[in-house]
């Protein structure tokens, strides 16, 4: 049997605005194992963006359990929490949120910062190594705004892939990219998952979803579909399958 | 995060905003280069004035006669018609006070000095050979007399600068030339330095100098000492001594325990401690003035650090999602905050000792950059940079980072 990254039993978040409560999660429960690709799907308030903020571990539910690759979230303190991003998950945002005027490898190279065991070497090494996996080895020292969007969210994908996490969390990540490049990016993170890494992809968008291997769907704060995708689309192949724009 | 890149942080993101770190800096570059100035020119002021005092002879240690007896009709008597100080005395001070270095006993008139066809009124002193260093009194041209010169009272004597000038006005030289003092002839034997006028506005250099026994006995016709000059061993002993010389005289006068002295005995430590503390005041108010200058300097550090912190939000919600604690961004401001101040606290002891020199140079007032002071603004500052750097750190490290996340 393959390891459980991911256990999520009966999970609540509640939130409390002035006299009223609002339900946003009402028993969510679902796993995922090592070497899956899932999307998390959903329309605005189904609970999804609370629920990437429990499994990314910036929150914690009212009630049920979430074990994070075997550790209880629930538990942690405030500092514990951002030991446990910081060693098992790497986010990647709709928005990039890279820092400005700092370097693609300097970039890369923030979560090591905040990991105390690490050295500045290894840290240099480890950052190269991931913008190498995301073919930017020719882009080390180029300043976001000196890189197109696609470029900007390699980079992001370079720095959660740096602290080697047992999960890329990934929230719209192709939000802000035309389609071409989104395809891209799907290529490059299917190519990590055949690789071994899990990911994890909120979405609203059903084409990208095709490309995981399975798909969570929310409704109201619960799950109402949990389908594996027998027939995962290839990104690469859709990229090829593309008209090529010459309008340019 | 360890310290090296805190710093490198800290020291980009102050870079970035070169103009603004520098404004907010300004604060604290003018609040630290009053501080030092301003104590500068204090403790110059202060200095200036202990030198003067120095001048006359920063140990002296005088002794006069004193009562409180009156004469017939109840008038009081002064000091001067006192005759209760003996030559006796001088050797009783010098036999029991060991940290009286010398002892000078001293008796004053004054008259007519005459020479050729010049004549100028002048105060006489006599007095023994060690009177000039406990006076602090050097020798221009010439010779001092001796203990010799004393003992057989020699007709010789010494010329403060006025009366030379007003003596030998062609230009001659003194030495050697006999004036007459008072109808009696004496031979000039050398030219004391000028001492400029006391700090109570007298000429000191209206003055001839002779052996004491000549004056006491050729001009005043006495037999017994107007006042005593001594010195301690340095001005810190000046009490030590003056309780020597008050218990060696009241042995040698025979005084019972219930009499009163029959003379007082002062030291210029007394003075120079009243005229420094007014001095030292001024200083504490110049300093405290500056230093709430200081204080506005740190809130203007603790206004651009909340304004830096909610600009930097998002940043702050991305380095705490890659697993930034707390107390990592409490210290990435403080730092911030801390390296501005300092920075700025750097500079302003550099303008600071700058325009203390400048101060000295075109207002000629005396000034004097003491170490302490440059250290104590220093610290101020640093402490001013953790004091109002920490609100807005603390702020940021209790973001939380969803919401910071979203912050547009």
């Amino acid at each position: 049997m393959k390891r459980k990254i991911l256990e999520i039993h009966d999970l609540k978040r509640e939130f409390k605005m002035g006299d009223e409560i609002v339900r946003a999660l009402r028993g969510v429960s679902f796993s995922i194992e090592e070497g899956e690709f899932v999307t998390i799907m959903g329309s605005s308030g189904s609970g999804k963006t609370t629920l990437l903020n429990v499994i990314g571990c910036l929150d914690k539910p009212t009630e049920g359990v979430y074990l994070l690759d075997g550790v209880n979230v629930k538990q942690l303190s405030r500092n514990q929490l951002a030991k446990l991003r910081n060693k098992k998950i790497g986010f990647v945002f709709q928005s990039y949120n890279l820092l400005a005027r700092t370097s693609a490898l300097e970039n890369t190279e923030l979560p090591l910062l905040y990991n105390a065991s690490i050295s500045s070497k290894e840290r240099h090494d480890k950052a190269l190594m991931a913008l190498e996996a995301v073919k930017l080895s020719d882009r080390l020292h180029h300043l976001p705004n000196q890189l197109s969007g696609g470029q900007q969210q390699r980079v992001a994908i370079a720095r959660a892939l740096v602290n080697d996490p047992v999960m890329i969390l990934a929230d719209e990540a192709t939000g802000n990219l035309d389609t071409r490049t989104s395809y891209e990016i799907m290529s490059l993170l299917q190519e990590l998952n055949q690789h071994g890494k899990t990911i994890v992809f909120v979405t609203h968008e059903p084409d990208i979803a095709a490309f995981s291997s399975r798909t969570v769907t929310l409704k109201d704060g619960r799950v109402i579909k949990d389908i594996k995708n027998e027939n995962v689309k290839s990104a690469k192949k859709a990229l090829a399958a593309l008209p090529v724009s010459d309008d340019y | 995060m360890n310290f090296f890149n805190l710093i490198r942080l800290a020291w980009r993101a102050l870079i970035r905003n070169k103009v603004r770190a520098l404004l907010t800096m300004l604060g604290i570059i003018i609040g630290v280069a009053s501080v030092i100035t301003m104590v500068a020119i204090g403790q110059g002021s202060k200095q200036s004035i202990r030198d003067q005092l120095s001048s006359m002879g920063s140990n002296m240690v005088t002794v006069r006669p004193y009562s409180n007896q009156t004469v017939g009709g109840g008038a009081m008597l002064g000091p001067s018609g006192l005759q209760t100080l003996k030559i006796t005395d001088i050797e009783a001070i010098k036999k029991s006070s060991p940290h009286v270095t010398a002892v000078s006993p001293v008796v004053s008139s004054s008259g007519q000095s005459i020479n050729a066809s010049k004549n100028w009124p002048v105060s006489i002193q006599g007095v023994y050979p060690d009177y000039f260093s406990i006076r602090e009194w050097k020798l221009k041209e010439g010779i001092l007399f001796t203990d010799k010169d004393v003992k057989t009272s020699s007709k010789v004597c010494l010329l403060g600068q006025t009366v030379v000038e007003n003596l030998f006005t062609n230009g001659e030289n003194p030495i050697g030339k006999v004036i007459r003092f008072n109808n009696i002839p004496i031979k000039v034997i050398g030219i004391l330095e000028e001492k400029g006028e006391s700090t109570f506005g007298q000429d000191q250099d209206n003055i001839i100098i002779a052996p004491f026994s000549t004056v006491q006995r050729r001009v005043l016709s006495i037999d017994y000492v107007q006042n005593i000059y001594a010195s301690a061993i340095d001005e810190n002993s000046s009490e030590k001594a003056t309780n020597e010389i008050t218990a060696a005289l009241r042995k040698a006068h025979k005084l019972q325990n219930s009499e009163e002295d029959d003379f007082t005995v002062r030291t210029q430590a007394e003075l120079i401690s009243a005229i420094s503390s007014t001095s030292e005041l001024l200083t504490v108010l110049l300093a405290a003035i500056a230093g709430i200058s200081l204080v506005v300097g740190g809130i203007g550090i603790m206004n651009i650090m909340y304004v830096s912190v909610t600009e930097r939000t998002k940043e702050i919600g991305l380095r705490m999602s890659v697993g930034a604690r707390g107390l990592d961004i409490l210290m990435q401001f403080l730092v911030e905050a801390i390296m501005i101040s300092i920075t700025g606290g750097a500079i302003g002891v550099l303008l600071g000792i700058t325009s203390s020199k400048l101060v000295t140079v075109f207002l000629s007032w005396p000034t004097l950059v003491s170490e302490p002071s440059i250290i104590l603004a220093f610290a101020v500052c640093a402490f001013t940079g953790v004091f109002f750097g920490y609100y807005p750190a603390q702020k940021a490290s209790r973001l939380d980072p969803i919401e910071a996340l979203r912050y547009e």
